[in-house]
């Protein structure tokens, strides 16, 4: 546990929670990340907009963290390209099967009680923590 | 105007909160999934927070009848269990594990330049795609479609209110 940060963490979610309700207050909506990118691709009227602004404050905020804090960003494990285009495509098709990742299910769900994002989260925790299990244990920590 | 400067400001404020919190770092997202060796709880923080602030918040604000910027509020609502639910999980797992990212912080990471959160990025979105043309081509012939999901939202479908998604 040498690299455990819980204030920051603690700190850090309670911003990604205070955005969520701001969202819901302001402009009725969840903040489920993976929803919210993938509704980008299927333009609707009135409901494109509010997609690509959001999208663009999560850049912004990116371009921030950059500025202010350039660490934020280390990448600290080796992945191949193939692997990490295998990840992506699995996180993409994943998340809009399953409808929802860690912010739909894991934070909004959760805070909601909603049984469904429950199962949700505890499944891609699980396939998540074996399939890291494989990598660092079987695999000897590269891929 | 305004709703349009609300999510953009709730965007930062999750970027923000994200990097803050560390889940923008692959290596501390899969020191998480690690139970095995050196285990990093400091997910389990971000999400404790997150969801602590967020279950308080949700019920003061569902109290009004609507948002602010008097949209109504757009809430999944379905609570039944299906394959899709826990393959989707299941298969997003697998990546995130692989990858060490989730949706949020690999776009907040793009703006680090990272050719590998490019990678990453570009991929996850040719994967949602790909979902989308399925879907579209006779995958919604499984027993539990979005179009179900639809009219599962808690306020009828309105010009306002296109989205066919939990999330």
């Amino acid at each position: 546990m040498e690299h455990f940060t819980p204030l920051a963490s603690l700190i850090g979610g309670m911003l990604i929670g205070l955005s969520a309700s701001m969202l819901l207050l302001f402009n009725g909506k969840i903040a489920g990340i993976s929803g919210i990118i993938a509704g980008t691709l299927s333009p609707a009227k009135n409901d494109t907009l509010w997609r690509i602004v959001f999208v663009a404050g999560l850049l912004v905020g990116g371009f921030l963290l950059r500025l202010l804090s350039p660490q934020t960003f280390a990448i600290g494990i080796t992945r191949s390209w193939s692997a990490l285009v295998v990840a992506g495509l699995l996180v993409g098709f994943g998340t809009r099967l399953g409808n929802g990742c860690t912010s739909g299910h894991g934070v909004c769900g959760l805070s909601r009680f909603s049984q469904r994002s429950l199962l949700a989260t505890v499944t891609f925790i699980a396939t998540g923590a074996l399939t890291v299990y494989i990598i660092n244990h079987l695999l000897g920590g590269a891929l | 105007m305004n709703s349009l400067l609300a999510a953009f400001v709730s965007g930062l404020i999750f970027a923000v909160g994200l990097g803050i919190g560390g889940m923008t770092q692959p290596a501390k997202v899969t020191a998480f999934l690690d139970f095995s060796s050196n285990w990093d709880p400091s997910l389990a923080c971000v999400m404790i927070g997150a969801v602590t602030m967020h279950a308080v918040l949700y019920r003061l604000i569902r109290r009004r009848s609507s948002s602010l910027f008097a949209l109504a509020f757009s809430v999944p609502t379905r609570q039944d269990i299906d394959l899709r639910l826990v393959g989707g999980a299941a298969l997003f797992g697998i990546g995130w594990g692989l990858g060490g990212f989730c949706p949020g912080p690999a776009v907040t990471s793009l703006a680090s330049g990272h050719k590998s959160v490019v990678l990453f990025a570009a991929a996850m979105i040719a994967g949602m795609s790909l979902y989308k043309r399925l879907e579209n081509s006779g995958l919604h012939h499984l027993p539990i479609s979005s179009q179900d999901a639809t009219s599962r939202l808690a306020t009828p479908p309105s010009p306002l209110l296109q989205s066919s998604q939990d999330y």
